[in-house]
């Protein structure tokens, strides 16, 4: 595993700056990161049970409270997550953060997760070229870093060396030794060089990887909509090659039909399935690391809430503040986590949103610094101009 | 254009590039290495036959015959065959829509479970195939129609107004989006075109305006109308101008059986095309404002103010202008170009042919030739167009298999963005090592060799590559994986 081994900006061989191998974080710390694209509708999953205008402003499609798992006084859990994401959060090892977001007000879903991705502050000019997962691998001396996606997405662009290789569908056979070799041999010169040589070299990591499963797998058992199989290929990676990785889920955005809870004898709705999938997945990740999900952290972000009321079909409109999700061996969890406030009709952002009271770059800047033990400087290059906000969740 | 030097193979050094205006119109002066490049450029890939079309008539003379295709497919016989064997071309797409609400009516009344069961499946089974022959019909056009530019500018237009035919039953609408809304204005007029996307069930059901109604507003198709098939996301309009345009388009949708049932004309406004309708019940009459301007007309008319007023708008000019100069010049073309596009589009009012030919004889786009990355479809196409043998007919499930793998299948990007036109989005790590094993596939489907007068001018390294190639296969693989074929 020596060529994970990557260190800043990968291809500065020598160029190692003083006082990094001092400062090296805790290599052994696993960081996923999942993006439910498409803006989830939080206000579903984390159900504010207490709040009366819930139900008043979503008549249809509120998740009633007898229905809710217990957090506590404030707030339910959906209960499409009973079997999954629930025994984590009673055992300690999840924790959500409502009203979190970034404060990007355009309600565009592409401009929101660009934005989101790159992480940095708004305002100024986009450098497109910059992600905010990079900027932390570059900062990391040791893991490797990956997306389990068939793009490269705008989180992880940058100067470090990323893998990305999607699990959906188990991967195939490739070329022999000697074609790959030739074709690396085209690019060593050109702009393409570094990716064709890491493509190569992912290609060979995942199939030693997944070594017995992919010869039951192209059987074709699969379907590539299971995220807990995905999740499972994902955890055998992070356990064995890479350290810091990005995954997305999609078919968030529920306009339309969100559906019921799965209550006594009628099937779940839509949502309620995106949930229970999106759960299993994430609870089979848990069990899939072993003992290296004690050093493990999971957070789920998404791009923004939804509308507090329900629209005119069943569904919800694109909204501003979310929930966040922490999971991981390393959480101190069981609970809400961050700035909260009463949820009625006055308390509205723009009179329709959750409002933002936990930006994501200090949220996500301070579990950084507590993950890695990056001191100001280095934090500051992950997430400029923003003091980490520590919620003491990890 | 630092980025993109890096990358230039054999393109044309060009003299007296920085500061001096654009040179005028040159396409005539191309030489043939130049030619080639242009049409890797502008068609799907150069091919033999191309090639020679465009020696004869020479570079200006076939674009303007391009810019203006006749309306027939011109396909070679077996591949017009395959075409013509089709249920999408055989059934008008309101008896098969009819047919499909009848199907699913008696599958669901069905007692027996297992048996519904298994109809279900069948039903969704049969919604996939309809989809499917709309993309191998698509496949087979880019791969052998003559009139490339109108089918290269017919998936440009299908990415710009993009459906996801995975959503309810647009799998089987989605052949007749293509067919009767897209392709017949990709060379026309910008209005026109966006009027009959906006008008077409693929887009109402897809971006939920069949749902949106006065009382109960849907925002979602009003915002990408501007945000992404328009004025662009910073083109100028706010939450208020989501919300207004939003009422709106109230009513507008897709006709029901109830409303089918009913006639005609049940009330007074009531409209009806196809499988398209307005209905005044359903619509929000109260006044409007959208970017400051008040809507004058009421009920059906408003739908057409409002895309006049969205078309006509300089943000839409300059935001559809920029998306072409990205998908036919450089990812980041430059602005002075961009400007001279868009002018062309609003003093010809969005006229298609007239803003592709700005761009085309602009001197940017002469001295970006054979720099611009290929996204996966340019990149398999190409490839298959210079496999082509002109008689055999490609297998068109495993070409769509294919660009699955590399993430850029038709007709099925989830989200309304469309896909990514750039580098960035296309040359991950992963994506390379996968398109090297797509290649292969391709490289050693048949006993293929290159046409030499195809064969671009290639770097050392590449040389060096094929001359140890084992096997005219291998040396079929080296050539489609070497960095000059991965650009256009």
């Amino acid at each position: 595993m020596k060529r994970r081994q990557f260190l800043a900006g990968a291809a500065a061989a020598g160029a190692l700056p003083v006082g990094r191998l001092w400062a090296v974080p805790r290599v052994h710390t696993r960081f996923l990161l999942v993006f439910l694209r498409g803006g989830y509708d939080a206000a579903n999953l984390l159900v504010p049970v207490a709040s009366d205008f819930y139900y008043e402003a979503r008549p249809n499609i509120a998740v009633p409270r007898r229905e809710c798992l217990e957090i506590d006084s404030d707030w339910g859990l959906h209960p499409a997550l009973r079997e999954s994401v629930y025994p984590l959060f009673k055992k300690g090892e999840a924790a959500f953060v409502p009203f979190a977001g970034t404060d990007d007000l355009t309600r565009s879903h592409f401009e929101t997760q660009d934005g989101i991705e790159l992480g940095q502050p708004l305002g100024g000019r986009r450098d497109y070229a910059s992600g905010f997962l990079n900027r932390l691998a570059v900062e990391l001396v040791g893991p490797g870093a990956i997306s389990f996606t068939d793009h490269l997405p705008v989180v992880f662009r940058g100067a470090a060396k990323v893998a990305n290789a999607s699990l959906r569908v188990p991967a195939r056979a490739g070329l022999d030794e000697r074609q790959a070799k030739l074709i690396a041999e085209m690019y060593r010169d050109t702009a393409l060089g570094a990716q064709v040589a890491e493509g190569f070299a992912a290609r060979r990591d995942i199939a030693r990887a997944m070594g017995a499963e992919m010869e039951v797998a192209s059987r074709g058992a699969i379907g590539p909509r299971n995220f807990a199989r995905e999740a499972r290929r994902i955890a055998r990676l992070m356990k064995d090659a890479y350290r810091l990785g990005f995954v997305d889920v999609g078919g968030w955005d529920t306009h339309i039909n969100q559906g019921p809870t799965a209550t006594a004898g009628a099937a779940p709705g839509y949502l309620a399935q995106r949930f229970e999938e999106l759960g299993r997945g994430l609870a089979a990740f848990a069990d899939e690391m072993g003992a290296a999900w004690r050093d493990t952290t999971v957070v789920v972000i998404s791009e923004f809430g939804r509308t507090f009321r329900e629209n005119g079909n069943r569904g919800t409109d694109h909204g501003h503040g979310t929930v966040y999700w922490i999971l991981g061996g390393t959480v101190r969890g069981g609970r809400i986590a961050g700035a909260q406030q009463k949820l009625a009709r006055g308390t509205l952002f723009e009179d329709r949103d959750y409002p933002i009271l936990n930006e994501y770059r200090a949220l996500l800047g301070g579990l950084f610094v507590r993950l890695y033990g990056l001191d100001a400087v280095r934090i500051g290059k992950v997430f400029a101009g923003v003091a980490p906000l520590d919620l003491r969740v990890v | 254009m630092k980025k993109l030097a890096i990358m230039v193979f054999g393109a044309l050094v060009l003299a007296g590039c920085a500061g001096k205006p654009p040179a005028p119109p040159a396409l005539e002066r191309y030489a043939p290495a130049a030619q080639l490049l242009f049409l890797d450029r502008v068609t799907w890939g150069a091919n033999a036959t191309a090639a020679r079309e465009m020696a004869e008539l020479g570079a200006g003379r076939w674009l303007e015959r391009q810019l203006a295709p006749p309306p027939g497919d011109d396909l070679p016989p077996k591949a017009a065959a395959q075409v013509a064997a089709m249920t999408i071309t055989q059934r008008p797409v309101l008896m098969l829509a009819a047919d499909l609400v009848e199907r699913r009516r008696s599958v669901l009344a069905l007692a027996d479970d297992a048996q519904k069961k298994m109809e279900q499946q069948a039903f969704q089974q049969e919604l996939t195939r309809l989809g499917r022959e709309a993309a191998s019909r698509s496949v087979l056009r880019a791969l052998y129609s003559p009139w490339q530019l109108r089918e290269h500018m017919t998936w440009f237009w299908m990415n710009h107004f993009n459906v996801f035919m995975f959503k309810a039953g647009l799998r089987a609408t989605v052949g007749d989006y293509e067919e009767s809304a897209i392709r017949p204005h990709a060379l026309g007029n910008f209005r026109t075109l966006l009027g009959a996307a906006a008008r077409h069930p693929a887009m109402l059901r897809y971006l939920d305006n069949a749902q949106n109604a006065a009382g109960r507003l849907n925002e979602n198709f009003a915002r990408e109308l501007m945000e992404l098939h328009t004025l662009g996301a910073d083109g100028g309009y706010r939450q208020q101008d989501v919300q207004e345009l939003a009422r709106v388009l109230t009513g507008f949708g897709i006709v029901t059986r109830e409303t089918a049932r009913r006639g005609p004309t049940p009330s007074g406004e009531y409209l009806r095309e196809g499988l398209f309708e307005f209905n005044p019940k359903r619509h929000d009459y109260g006044p409007k404002v959208l970017l400051g301007k008040p809507i004058r007309a009421r009920g059906v008319a408003e739908l057409d103010e409002a895309l006049d007023l969205l078309a006509r708008h300089p943000s839409t000019a300059r935001f559809v202008s920029r998306k072409l100069a990205v998908f036919f010049v450089s990812d980041e073309p430059p602005a002075a170009l961009v400007e001279r596009v868009a002018a062309t589009w609003t003093t010809t009012d969005g006229n298609i042919p007239a803003v592709l030919r700005t761009l085309f004889s602009s001197e940017e786009f002469r001295q970006s030739l054979g720099s611009k990355f290929k996204d996966p479809i340019h990149y398999v196409f190409s490839a298959l167009r210079l496999a082509g043998t002109g008689e055999q007919v490609a297998d068109t499930s495993r070409i769509l298999g294919g660009l699955g793998r590399l993430g850029q299948p038709l007709y099925a990007r989830p989200t309304p963005d469309g896909y990514p036109l750039t580098r960035m989005a296309w040359a991950s790590a992963g994506q390379l090592a996968v398109r090297f094993e797509v290649a292969r596939a391709i490289a050693y489907a048949g006993d293929w060799r290159i046409d030499p007068s195809l064969e671009k001018r290639l770097g050392p390294a590449t040389v060096k590559a094929l001359a140890s190639a084992a096997t005219p296969q291998e040396r079929n693989l080296l050539y489609i994986s070497s960095p000059e074929f991965m650009h256009r």
